[in-house]
């Protein structure tokens, strides 16, 4: 796997304050178990996504962490409550030192 | 003669039903065809239909980079030569496997051939990520359209030849493809549905392998199924069954990218 990757956020731009918004993140990634072996037998070491963060305007608002058993591209569907207009902060990062970071706006009236 | 007169009519039938199968075997009503996502379940259909949630999405932005990217000894680009794909790749799969100059090219084949003559750069070999892109990215230009093969003069003999291969048993089991896809599509096979086989949403993402794969990846698993020897990558055999296949499905909506499980 790459050092980063392509990720893929998908978000209302806009909302009342208050109301709940579901946010979806995605990021493309082989997550190697490191239970596998090659036709020759050899073990194909673990290659995954360690841990997922989002914060809002800074703030950490959810954290996920990811193990073996979860398999590639990885989509993680959250909602939270839009409080104030800012920045939300997506942030992978897993073996092998790969990390992606994505960003989305968000306007709260 | 009472005998007689029932056996001939008996024969008669025989004759009429062998003729009304050979028919179904060669293509079937347009109306009687169905691609394999009507039989997936909700979740999988809308893993497919929402962009947000195809993982293969991450493969046609990718492809669509390589699309503009100048490389290869002459820094050509594809889009250089064919423009914008939104317009120049507007139904192009629909009517791969395609005779180019006196050979068949699938669509893998025909991007590899663009590579290695007009950007001077090395064929990819498939399942290669880059490939698999490039071909996703084209492929999706066709999304929505109905699949278009004709057979010409040109194709004929290859259209023919695949037309073989579909009914020719292979390996240990001794099954040809006809034998599952064809008179057994619709029934079960162990707790799975038999799908009619047809090649509508390749690449696809197949939760199965956990990435994207090319009809001729999924064909090969098919071919180690019945335990036979598969045919090569690249092969012209593939290219000619791949053509049958896409004839067969004359007239359903290209998918790709599509999701199967």
């Amino acid at each position: 796997m790459s050092k980063t990757s392509r990720t893929s956020i998908t978000m209302p731009s806009s909302a009342n304050k208050g109301a709940i918004i579901e946010i979806r993140a995605i990021a493309q990634h082989d997550m190697e178990s490191g239970f596998r072996y090659t036709e020759s037998g050899k073990l194909i070491p673990r290659d995954i996504i360690q841990v997922f963060t989002c914060s809002y305007n800074n703030v950490e608002i959810f954290k996920a962490d990811f193990f073996s058993g979860i398999g590639a591209n990885p989509l993680v569907i959250f909602t939270t409550i839009a409080t104030e207009t800012g920045t939300l902060e997506f942030k992978w990062a897993g073996d092998n030192g790969y990390e992606a970071i994505n960003q989305a706006r968000i306007t709260v009236s | 003669m009472k005998l007689r007169i029932y056996s001939f009519f008996l024969a008669s039938c025989l004759l009429l039903s062998a003729t009304s199968n050979a028919i179904a075997a060669s293509a079937l009503p347009a109306q009687q065809k169905q691609s394999s996502y009507e039989f997936m379940s909700s979740e999988n259909k809308a893993m497919q239909d929402d962009p947000s949630l195809n993982p293969a999405m991450f493969w046609v932005s990718e492809g669509e980079s390589l699309w503009n990217a100048k490389l290869g000894e002459k820094q050509v680009a594809c889009s250089s030569c064919h423009g914008d794909a939104k317009k120049s790749m507007r139904g192009v799969a629909t009517q791969f496997p395609k005779v180019i100059k006196g050979k068949l090219q699938t669509l893998e084949s025909q991007i590899n051939q663009c590579r290695v003559s007009a950007q001077g750069a090395p064929a990819l070999p498939y399942e290669n990520k880059e490939l698999l892109s490039l071909t996703v990215f084209v492929a999706n230009q066709s999304k929505g359209m109905p699949i278009a093969i004709k057979e010409t003069l040109t194709n004929k003999s290859d259209l023919e030849k695949g037309r073989q291969w579909f009914n020719q048993r292979m390996g240990q089991l001794n099954l040809s493809c006809a034998q599952c896809h064809e008179e057994r599509a619709g029934l079960k096979l162990g707790g799975s549905l038999i799908p009619q086989g047809h090649p509508n949403a390749y690449p696809i993402y197949r939760l199965e392998w956990q990435t994207l794969g090319s009809l001729q990846r999924r064909l090969r698993n098919c071919m180690s199924g019945v335990r036979a020897e598969q045919f090569a990558y690249g092969s012209p055999e593939m290219a000619q069954l791949e053509l049958f296949l896409m004839w067969r499905a004359n007239g359903l909506p290209i998918e790709t990218p599509g999701v199967r499980p």
